[in-house]
């Protein structure tokens, strides 16, 4: 890029390069015109409409926008637009198979190292899974910590949660601790010695624990406080979570279970986002009154377990309707790339589409603390985007261009080179 | 496959006579005496019988929808007439009998019921708690002699979701932590106390096998064999050469005259020796491309056929080999990187197996996806279109009907919408292959079995009556 093709810009499309003081060697300018825009932010829907990203960062928007004339062009064709997709509560960058191969870095069964647990430290941006869940649309994900399934063996915290990018590159991470990872319910009853009392009051002497730690770090050190539940590194790592800092992701389906959880966090003043919440319907209003997000697969319909009798199809419309800030989930690390198919069996189940949208992009930016820059398609954003070939959410659709900071991302992936060398001979002979 | 030998009881007063006529008079002549028939293995195929009887039902004119049959053919503004629970007609313009219950289906589309090939509702049931886990008999790589319809729990609620869903006959299978995971079963998608009720009439039997990771993971834990994929197959050409062995003692015993004491029977083996004579449908549960084949080797030394590889995540690497051997491919389309042997998935399998000629079908082996069978073939079709194969609707929804249907053995009776079958139908809210289809009515043998705005249809399973559930799921 040369600098005076830039400034010649400044001085036409003043109001586009106000922004922009002294322009860099080496800018990069992308313009998606011809588009069908859902920004999610203030530009609203946009019929028919453009945007301009400089840097990697949008700097217009809207139905009538001047194109730089530096601006690599890309011609929607009349496509829909939306914001690059997060997939919250992933393990993508964390392993690669699931079963029986290398070890994965989701989980541990460290009792002195569970609350300080943190993925940021194992992520993989090399990882297999990331092209194929990015061809889903996914741009931006939340990387969250899992238990190993040991039972009693676990340990009450799962860890701390990360934000990652799938931008194809070395560096995955974009901001680490976003959140402390909790199971409560049956799970987190069996971490606690095998009832959900036990639990509760593991967490409330914990808290009290933290809270003491952090008023008195340095008689800790000298050995004149009592005898804290946990290590230092997970009360240090909890600290946050006492203050009201770092949200608390609670793993939790009854709906008994989520009112005891809203109680402890109203009592403690801790932040809380509900994931999994099977019936969470039945308590909505008492979820929206608290402004308790809730993170959900939509398609869990079936009464998988006692603390889940109560499952819907239903349980994502019936949220958003009560006013729940509703993130909708993928099925999980190499299957996230059905996300957008979830958010369509929302909406199939009576959640309003925009509502669904809103639940795969700027809902999680919200919830994660990233909507200043993430989530949404407005001025100052990065620009994360997906032009489609159709609804998002339909199977008979697929992403014809990714960006992700405004780079356009490789249509590629193992899976796709996998297919390319088996092509059906009836199908190579007329390539 | 051996051919089938005469194992009727009722022929023995014939075999005696003719053991007599060639027996010297002076010899002490030995009687045949017929068996308990509990004791000789082909006397009672069938000893836990169907006792499903489809409900009378109402002639029905489904008028205007787009009909997609099963047998490659969409037909649009077509009309299928439903009588005694069949189909009795299905085309363009036919004229409505009189005294039919007519459905103006106009902008809605009518498939043949979802079948889907791989299932474990009520032996893997919900809740998931372990006294409802009844899926795998993991005590050793062998255990042929169960049966996945006495573990199958007609209760579970999943059966009720799965019908709402357009789902009316499915495979149950055993689990695959064996070698020999035990027969399966087909099964309509009725309501029914008891597992007898819920039985596909004449359906065969099936036999879950697996190669491949599973069983190595399982039995290294224990200490035992397999521990490798080489003892894998070592240990299934040493249970087919028992297997054949049965046979021809049985097939001496019975060709002797029945003298002397008669091999004894063996549940395991009786199994086997189903598959060996053809009664008995292999479901192979296996991954790679370089395993399948070598379980296609086993077969052909030992004389029977594979009916269908399940899960067969790299089929589309032997696509032509398997569509020449007659092979159904049931797969998935999203589902990859579970295990290592899962890690070359490809959305397009399915469309590569079509465009090979074979039979391609699209499974669950899930309790949710089982629900939206018919999205997970739509991904399939698109990945499938996006490669350069041809594809249509008519063609793709063959993968969850006539092709399961032709992999159960259970064509001949359901799975296209063709005059003469069984009345298992669905008319869907719209396109089937969209993500926001629904099933809006759901006919099993000619009897309605779901409608959305029925409540009767809802929570029909016992388990859920008085329980904290929502009235619509």
């Amino acid at each position: 890029m040369i600098a005076g093709r830039v400034s010649l810009l400044c001085s036409v499309f003043a109001v586009a390069c106000a922004c922009i003081s002294t322009p860099a060697a080496g800018e990069d300018v992308v313009a998606v015109i011809n588009a069908h825009i859902h920004s999610m932010g203030n530009a609203g829907e946009i019929a028919k409409g453009a945007l301009v990203a400089r840097d990697g960062r949008i700097v217009d928007i809207g139905a009538s926008v001047a194109i730089p004339s530096d601006a690599r062009v890309i011609d929607a064709g009349g496509k829909i637009v939306t914001p690059g997709f997060i997939a919250a509560d992933t393990s993508i960058g964390l392993m690669e198979i699931r079963l029986s191969a290398d070890p994965a870095d989701n989980a541990t069964q460290s009792q002195t190292i569970s609350a300080a647990f943190d993925v940021s430290y194992g992520l993989n941006p090399q990882s297999v899974v990331i092209p194929v869940d990015r061809l889903g649309g996914i741009t931006t994900a939340v990387v969250v910590p899992s238990y190993s399934g040991g039972g009693d063996k676990d340990p009450l915290f799962a860890g701390q949660a990360a934000l990652v990018t799938l931008a194809h590159g070395h560096q995955m991470l974009l901001e680490p601790r976003v959140a402390m990872v909790l199971a409560m319910g049956e799970e987190g009853a069996e971490h606690a010695g095998g009832s959900r009392g036990a639990e509760a009051a593991a967490l409330r002497a914990i808290l009290a624990d933290v809270r003491d730690y952090a008023r008195r770090r340095l008689e800790y050190d000298q050995g004149k406080t009592r005898h804290y539940l946990l290590s230092r590194a997970d009360l240090e790592a909890l600290v946050p979570v006492a203050e009201g800092r770092m949200p608390l992701l609670v793993w939790v389906r009854r709906a008994s279970d989520i009112l005891d959880v809203l109680s402890l966090a109203r009592q403690e003043h801790l932040r809380l986002i509900l994931d999994g919440a099977s019936e969470a319907w039945r308590v909505a209003d008492q979820i929206a009154a608290a402004h308790v997000p809730v993170l959900l697969t939509p398609i869990e319909n079936t009464p998988a377990s006692f603390e889940a009798l109560g499952s819907t199809l239903e349980n994502a419309a019936l949220l958003a309707k009560a006013g729940v800030t509703v993130v909708i989930k993928g099925n999980g690390t190499h299957r996230d790339r059905e996300l957008r198919y979830n958010a369509g069996n929302a909406v199939a189940a009576g959640m309003p589409y925009s509502a669904a949208l809103a639940a795969v992009t700027i809902n999680p930016a919200r919830v994660f603390g990233i909507v200043d820059h993430s989530g949404s398609l407005d001025r100052g954003k990065d620009a994360d985007l997906v032009i489609w070939d159709g609804d998002p959410f339909e199977p008979s659709t697929r992403p014809v261009a990714v960006l992700i900071g405004g780079r356009e991302q490789p249509m590629t992936s193992r899976a796709t080179a996998l297919r390319d060398r088996y092509l059906p001979v009836t199908v190579s002979a007329t390539h | 496959m051996r051919s089938l030998p005469i194992r009727l009881g009722i022929l023995f007063t014939a075999a005696a006579l003719t053991a007599c006529a060639s027996t010297p008079a002076s010899q002490p002549v030995a009687t045949p005496v017929a068996l308990r028939s509990a004791l000789d293995p082909s006397i009672d195929l069938d000893p836990f019988p169907s006792t499903y009887r489809p409900a009378p039902s109402a002639s029905v004119a489904i008028v205007g929808a787009t009909l997609l049959t099963g047998t490659g053919t969409e037909i649009h503004e077509g009309t299928l007439l439903m009588r005694n629970g069949r189909i009795e007609a299905v085309g363009q313009g036919l004229a409505v009998p009189p005294g039919y219950e007519t459905i103006d289906a106009h902008g809605r589309w009518l498939t043949p019921g979802i079948i889907d090939a791989h299932s474990h509702l009520g032996v893997a049931a919900s809740p998931g708690v372990s006294s409802l886990d009844d899926t795998n008999e993991m005590s050793d790589p062998n255990t042929a002699e169960v049966w996945a319809e006495h573990s199958l729990w007609p209760q579970d609620p999943k059966f009720d979701l799965a019908r709402a869903a357009g789902v009316t006959a499915m495979m149950i299978l055993p689990g695959s932590a064996n070698l020999f995971g035990g027969r399966t079963v087909v099964i309509k998608n009725v309501p029914s106390t008891t597992m007898q009720g819920m039985k596909f009439p004449g359906a065969p039997y099936g036999l879950k096998m697996a190669c491949g990771e599973n069983p190595k993971r399982v039995y290294r834990a224990k200490g035992r064999a397999p521990q490798t994929r080489m003892a894998e197959i070592a240990a299934f050409r040493r249970a087919w050469l028992e297997a054949s062995d049965y046979a021809r003692r049985w097939d001496a015993w019975r060709e002797g005259g029945h003298k002397g004491d008669p091999p004894k029977r063996d549940l395991r083996l009786d199994t086997l020796l189903g598959v060996l004579d053809g009664q008995i449908l292999v479901q192979n549960h296996c991954y790679r491309a370089d395993e399948m084949a070598t379980m296609l080797d086993v077969a052909r030394e030992f004389g029977f056929h594979v009916t269908a590889f399940h899960h067969a995540i790299e089929a589309y690497k032997i696509a032509p080999l398997l569509a020449r051997e007659k092979v159904c491919v049931a797969t998935w389309a999203s589902s990859w990187g579970s295990k290592l042997e899962a890690f070359d998935g490809i959305e397009e399998n399915a469309a590569f197996i079509q465009a090979a000629g074979g039979c391609a079908v699209i499974h669950s082996d899930d309790g949710l996806l089982i629900q939206r069978l018919n999205q997970e073939a739509a991904i399939a079709l698109t990945a499938g279109r996006h490669a350069g194969v041809n594809i249509s609707e008519a063609d793709a929804i063959e993968w969850l009907t006539a092709n399961p249907a032709r992999m159960l053995g259970i064509l001949d009776q359901t799975g296209t919408l063709e005059s003469g079958k069984m009345a298992d139908v669905v008319l869907w809210s719209a396109d089937p292959f969209s993500v926001y289809a629904h099933a809006d009515k759901v006919w099993i043998d000619g009897v309605l079995s779901w409608d959305p705005a029925d409540p009767r249809f809802r929570h029909q399973s016992d388990f859920e009556l008085g329980l904290p559930v929502r009235a619509s799921r």
